[in-house]
């Protein structure tokens, strides 16, 4: 697919050169130093829009070495439209080798899911970011929020999540589910379903990229993440209360397909390698075929 | 189904191809010229240099071709290209007071030393339809003077030996550099400047407007608008001296602002500012309306909560590249998230249900049950 030598005369490697990705690297390092904490970083313009991953691509730019085995997924599928261009993005422009295998992945970049498979210290997993800031919606001003992180001073959330339990007998928040670091910094996990937040303790090394935003910070492996709750209301990870109808996972989030204008619909696995790899192994659900090689 | 399918990786090639097709339109009808579209799209072309942080006309020419038309795409190219360049380093300020000015007007004055130069405008222009345009673009050349040569004074100049006009301190701060520094609020004003002249044309005039219509009015003339070329100088360290690189076109608003003063500050004009690429004037005057606005602190004014007096509020939204990119952004799959809603929805669903059957049986009054 990819011509090294093209590449080499057209970018620098990776796309940005070698001075951004410093600055990138020094707002990761920052992140790193102060799990959970928000850095401020002079996130570019990149040739593609903000609200695209901009921020995941230019943190996986300034992560990715000519080694690296490089995956991208969106929704948990690494062929949604958005994946296969950001992939296509790194194949021409660092010309790094690329998978869909999670295990085989250095740096996976993800847009909204965590892989099902356990990820392991040689990793790295890339968050793209629409809203880093997990007070924003109960307060829009950055100058407040931040003058509140530092403060420590995190009522206002747990006010918001009384009220829901108030209003509705439980926490409304399904996906962005806050979670607090370390003891120290409440963190907006990226729009991933509450079903992954267990997760985010992990062995891996997480870094979360906000470009329009301006903003990067990172969970150094084994950190301590806590969700939200209240005792008498814990937190729960939920997902649709079936089986992956390919697969059979019990165990894996799952994405309603609608399969006919009659109401029928079936659940399948939103990680599609996690999918795949079962029914490589010879897992079948209740409306799955055997597994051909090649066949999606 | 325009999920997760296989084959995302054609379905984007094929999208690209038709698309392509499309921007060329009818082959029966000749293809645009890119110094076309610079020499007669001209003001098209200035407001994506303007946005797009770029003085190059023939680039921002190729981007308004490449784009359909489409100008805040066009921006975003001419940014994406921008980001890519090797800084050299800072020119000198530019000196407008040294304008080779096409168009300079003041509201506040009959007349003036330089005299009011109409330039081209569309100002007194009747806006009918040239129908003869449809059929034939050929016009007779315009009359041709002597340009007067010489510095053109700024009209505010005049007020400030008064004292009547607020003073503008000089500073050699190195401003910050919006482009390779996070925003960090408060701003200053350099930073501020820096963000309204490449912000949203449109979103621009609207703040400026609402100002006008009394959200924080300020009362605002135009005490001079101009247009015209200056030369940008640079220092050469090897050299030793400044030499010129280039010339620009450039328009230059600068309001006067009727105040009464302030616990701070005497009854005396204040000023805003505004300072865009190429041809703008629109841009240009509404800039220097939401500057105005924005320096309500500095002159001891009250807040009076209105969206232009907002400094967060504007700055942040200001950015069409980032607001057409955040906005545009929500017709990518989010299927994830919307699943985790649909069961958060339907357990909510299920225990309203609960509950009220429970209130049925029980003959219970719903209030109670709601304890």
């Amino acid at each position: 697919m990819t011509n090294e030598a093209e590449n080499v005369t057209a970018y620098n490697f990776a796309y940005l050169d070698e001075q951004t990705k410093r600055m990138i690297r020094r707002a990761i390092l920052k992140g790193l130093a102060i799990p959970g904490y928000q850095v401020p970083f002079a996130s570019r313009e990149m040739p593609m829009p903000y609200g695209w991953g901009t921020g995941g691509v230019q943190v996986s730019a300034a992560t990715l070495t000519p080694e690296d085995c490089f995956k991208v997924i969106d929704q948990g599928a690494d062929d949604t439209t958005n994946a296969v261009s950001i992939r296509k993005f790194f194949e021409k422009t660092a010309g790094v080798a690329t998978t869909e295998e999670t295990a085989k992945a250095t740096v996976i970049q993800t847009r909204h899911r965590i892989p099902e498979e356990r990820l392991t210290e040689d990793q790295v997993l890339v968050y793209q970011v629409p809203i880093p800031e997990p007070l924003r919606f109960l307060e829009p001003r950055e100058t407040e929020t931040r003058k509140m992180h530092s403060l420590e001073e995190y009522g206002l959330m747990h006010v918001k999540l009384y009220e829901d339990v108030a209003q509705h007998g439980a926490i409304a928040t399904a996906y962005a589910y806050p979670v607090k670091v370390e003891g120290r910094y409440v963190m907006d996990p990226s729009p991933i379903p509450k079903f992954d937040n267990p997760k985010l303790e992990m062995d891996a090394i997480q870094l979360f990229g906000a470009g329009r935003e301006q903003r990067i910070y990172a969970l150094p492996p084994h950190s301590k993440v806590v969700s939200l709750d209240f005792e008498d209301h814990p937190f729960e990870a939920s997902k649709a209360d079936h089986a992956c109808d390919l697969c059979g996972a019990e165990d894996s989030y799952l994405d309603e397909v609608i399969t006919d204008d009659a109401g029928g619909r079936m659940f399948v696995c939103s990680d599609t390698d996690y999918c795949r790899s079962r029914r490589a192994a010879g897992h079948v659900g209740a409306q799955g075929a055997p597994y051909e090689e090649g066949v999606a | 189904m325009y999920v997760a399918v296989k084959g995302g990786e054609r379905a984007i090639d094929n999208a690209h191809a038709w698309l392509a097709d499309e921007r060329r339109g009818d082959r029966g009808v000749a293809e645009l010229s890119v110094a076309q579209i610079r020499e007669q799209l001209s003001l098209a072309v200035n407001r994506v240099m303007a946005e797009g942080s770029l003085y190059d006309p023939d680039l921002a020419a190729l981007a308004i071709k490449q784009s359909r038309g489409d100008l805040i795409e066009a921006i975003f190219l001419i940014r994406a290209y921008r980001t890519t360049l090797p800084r050299f380093g800072a020119s000198k300020p530019i000196e407008t007071g040294e304008m080779a000015c096409d168009r300079r007007i003041s509201a506040t004055f009959k007349d003036a030393p330089g005299g009011q130069v109409l330039g081209p405008t569309f100002d007194y222009t009747h806006r009918l339809l040239d129908f003869k345009l449809a059929a034939d673009g050929e016009v007779p050349e315009a009359p041709e003077g002597t340009p007067q040569g010489g510095d053109v004074p700024h009209i505010t100049g005049y007020l400030n030996r008064e004292g009547l006009i607020q003073d503008e301190p000089e500073s050699d701060e190195v401003p910050p550099d919006l482009t390779r520094e996070p925003m960090e609020l408060p701003a200053g004003r350099p930073l501020r400047l820096q963000s309204l002249t490449r912000g949203d044309e449109g979103f621009v005039l609207g703040m400026a407007y609402s100002t006008q219509r009394g959200y924080a009015r300020n009362h605002a003339f135009v005490g001079e608008l101009r247009i015209g070329a200056v030369a940008v100088e640079m220092d050469i360290p090897e050299l030793g001296f400044a030499i010129e690189i280039g010339e620009i076109t450039v328009t230059e608003c600068e309001t006067v602002n009727q105040f009464k003063g302030s616990k701070t500050e005497p009854p005396q004009f204040t000023r805003g500012y505004g300072l865009v690429f190429g041809q703008t004037e629109r841009k240009a005057i509404s800039m220097a309306l939401v500057d105005r606005a924005l320096r309500w602190k500095e002159l001891g004014e009250d807040d009076q909560g209105a969206p232009a007096q907002d400094e967060e509020f504007v700055l942040m939204h200001s950015d069409n590249i980032q607001a057409t990119g955040f906005l545009e952004h929500i017709k990518l799959p989010h299927y994830v998230d919307f699943q985790s809603e649909l069961e958060l929805v339907r357990k909510l669903r299920r225990e309203v249900e609960a509950a009220r059957s429970s209130v049925l049986s029980d003959g219970l009054a719903p209030g109670e049950a709601a304890e």
